[in-house]
């Protein structure tokens, strides 16, 4: 999933402070699940940020609702029959979903209220790691499963470097080594030999190096 | 502020802490007046929104009480719960509202002086601490100070 | 001969090379490098010159081995994938042989975590062993590594990095293999205090004939106190320094410490002459480098071959 953290309530607080009505928008999806942005949290905030106004004498309209997702404009819509009045818009999706809303409602500011992290999986429950950066050309089939361009601090295709220690990557002893992953999977699956391949040097336009992506499916697309 | 009667919210777990409470009440234990109860299956099913809307809905303070470490009814609720309140007490701090002003107790259900205790302490430590800083946006009334008797 | 480089003629010849290294200052200080390379002049057969060593900003390993090139002395270029994309990198392979630098050492380089600029954003475009493979083909092929031609081809000696006491262990010789086969020319090791896990590397290197397909220098580095010896062991990722070392350099009094460090240091290249496939020694004296000659010389390694 995508995963993400509420943004300091400091900076939310800045973002609202000149507004008297705002709209504030949840996600049932990948923020729902590493509890960033979900319907509780949407909760959480707006009555965190209600109380911080109070305190400097002002009173914020919070109007919360929580859509199934925020990146597909089907759903955006649901918003229109909420957005009369409304002087802002905050999400609590990722930066897709932030910027689907912004799309949608022009005329209105709109603001994240979470920072959006990284593509990850769980580890286990309250902990999320970073698996995947969309290089674009998955090099999983040859590297055991086991990812080395989210997963190396030097994102190395040939690694380890000499800064593997005791499975630790350099940076930090809660940075496992994700060479000696890759080594020990080989030698779990007797594939010690691939390690001897040179992976050649990545073509990163499959990645950002190419300038913003798109996917179109012609048989898709009307 | 003369005469402030703080509004404690007291979210009491059924197997122990507000048998605990009951206790108190049959053994006529007094305990302020200021302390209202809500009774949970656990003290791990209060979630940081209860704990929250308490505070804005003019609590003063906040109080999770669950079982004994170890004695939890559901295992580990009251661990849960704990972790979930150093995380709120963290939150109300990034409001304004402030940390102190939430706390997890734990107690035995056979506890029912320690319930007393722990409800006029903490009570005192709100007064001390004065209305919730948003206390005048609310315009909540003070409660009558009076006793709890039979 | 692949090239016209100091190094290669001396390894080619049998003799064994000796290499050392010189930090570039953290400033705009031209003076600073020609003093450190006045050390080393007529000493060593080649000077590294780190680029931006644990992610510290010092004037760049170009400039600074333009400057050595031009006293008289012969760099050891060395460049890591984390600060330059393939362009950059290529740029100054070719800047470097322009200005006739023809030595260089391809590295990954320490994470900016450990730097001044931990901020900065990690480039790693390519990997250290796509680094050499790159290299290769500018010298061998006279191409880019986007594919076009290029006019004119660095004839760069090709070196890389080993460190037999990182982990895995097992993978340590391996990837020697790999640097080997993807062009190494010459290998420089991490500094060695155990000599016993370093013949154990060694055993593994030889059973894949890789001595003899690169050359290989062993890494050595004069402690100058009991509290380099305890720093380098426990803050130093990847070194392995004994606690019997730790304690010798502790048994003598403060004021003897440095000289007991350059002792052992040419204890362990007399022990190291003597391991099968060591082509020579590159001694690395961080902010030392007025010892490097005493070193050099109490281990029987003046003068330098005339070549």
């Amino acid at each position: 999933m995508i995963t993400a953290e509420r943004k300091p309530l400091e900076e939310l607080i800045e973002y609202v402070r000149p507004f008297k009505r705002i709209l504030l928008v949840g996600c049932n999806e990948c923020v729902t699940v590493c509890s960033a942005g979900g319907r509780k949290e949407v909760g959480l905030l707006a009555s965190g940020l209600k109380m911080a106004l109070m305190q400097s004498g002002r009173n914020i309209e919070i109007r919360e609702h929580t859509l199934e997702r925020q990146c597909d404009p089907e759903y955006i819509d649901e918003l229109v029959s909420m957005i009369d009045g409304v002087d802002a818009v905050m999400s609590m999706a990722c930066g897709c979903g932030v910027q689907e809303i912004s799309r949608r409602f022009k005329d209105r500011p709109v603001f994240p209220a979470v920072n959006t992290k990284f593509m990850g999986a769980s580890e286990r429950q309250g902990v999320w790691a970073e698996r995947c950066q969309g290089c674009g050309n998955c090099l999983l089939g040859v590297t055991g499963g086991i990812c080395p361009i989210a997963r190396c601090s030097k994102r190395l295709m040939n690694g380890p470097c000499g800064g593997s220690v005791a499975g630790k990557c350099e940076i930090s002893q809660d940075v496992d080594c994700v060479w000696q992953l890759i080594w020990d999977r080989f030698k779990e699956l007797g594939l010690e030999e691939n390690y001897l391949n040179i992976i050649p040097a990545k073509d990163w336009r499959s990645a950002t190096g190419g300038g913003p992506r798109k996917i179109i499916r012609e048989d898709l697309a009307a | 502020m003369e005469n402030f009667e703080p509004t404690i919210v007291a979210f009491c777990c059924h197997y122990c802490a507000y048998t605990a409470a009951d206790m108190a009440g049959s053994q006529r234990l007094t305990y302020p007046a200021n302390v209202k109860i809500i009774r949970v299956p656990c003290s791990g099913k209060v979630d940081a929104l209860h704990i929250v809307k308490a505070f804005e809905k003019g609590a003063d303070g906040v109080y999770v009480a669950g079982c004994l470490d170890g004695d939890c009814h559901f295992k580990n609720g009251n661990n849960r719960a704990s972790r979930r309140v150093e995380y709120v007490q963290k939150y109300l701090d990034e409001i304004g509202i402030g940390g102190e002003r939430l706390e997890m107790v734990n107690m035995s259900a056979g506890m029912g002086y320690r319930f007393a205790q722990i409800a006029t302490e903490i009570t005192e430590k709100i007064r001390k601490l004065g209305p919730s800083p948003i206390h005048s946006m609310i315009g909540a009334s003070c409660p009558a100070n009076s006793d709890l008797t039979a | 001969m692949k090239t016209e480089s100091r190094l290669e003629k001396v390894l080619a010849s049998g003799n064994l090379a000796v290499t050392s290294e010189c930090g570039p200052p953290r400033g705009c200080q031209p003076d600073k490098v020609r003093e450190k390379g006045k050390y080393l002049e007529g000493i060593v057969d080649a000077v590294n010159v780190t680029d931006n060593q644990t992610a510290m900003v010092r004037m760049s390993s170009l400039a600074a081995s333009a400057i050595l090139k031009q006293e008289g002395l012969n760099p050891l270029f060395q460049m890591v994938t984390r600060d330059r994309n393939r362009l950059a990198m290529q740029a100054d392979i070719i800047g470097a042989y322009s200005l006739g630098i023809d030595t260089m050492l391809c590295l990954s380089g320490d994470h900016t975590q450990f730097g001044d600029h931990p901020m900065a954003a990690n480039v790693h475009d390519i990997d250290s062993i796509q680094l050499i493979q790159m290299v290769k083909t500018m010298r061998d092929e006279g191409k880019f590594q986007g594919g076009a031609e290029l006019k004119g081809a660095p004839k760069m000696f090709i070196g890389a990095a080993a460190n037999p006491f990182a982990d895995p262990f097992e993978l340590r010789v391996l990837r020697l293999a790999k640097k080997v086969a993807a062009g190494a020319d010459f290998i420089q090791t991490q500094c060695i205090f155990n000599v016993d896990k370093f013949e154990k590397w060694m055993e593994g290197v030889r059973a894949r004939g890789l001595h003899k397909q690169c050359y290989i220098l062993a890494g050595i580095t004069p402690m100058k106190s009991v509290g380099a010896a305890r720093y380098m062991k426990n803050k130093v990722p990847g070194m392995d320094v004994p606690q019997e070392l730790v304690d010798r350099m502790g048994s003598v009094p403060k004021e003897k410490q440095p000289e007991e460090g350059i002792s052992i240091c040419v204890e362990t290249i007399e022990r190291l002459k003597k391991v099968e496939g060591v082509a020579g020694f590159h001694i690395m004296a961080i902010d030392w480098e007025e010892k490097v000659e005493e070193i050099v010389e109490r281990a029987g390694l003046l003068p330098r071959p005339q070549m």
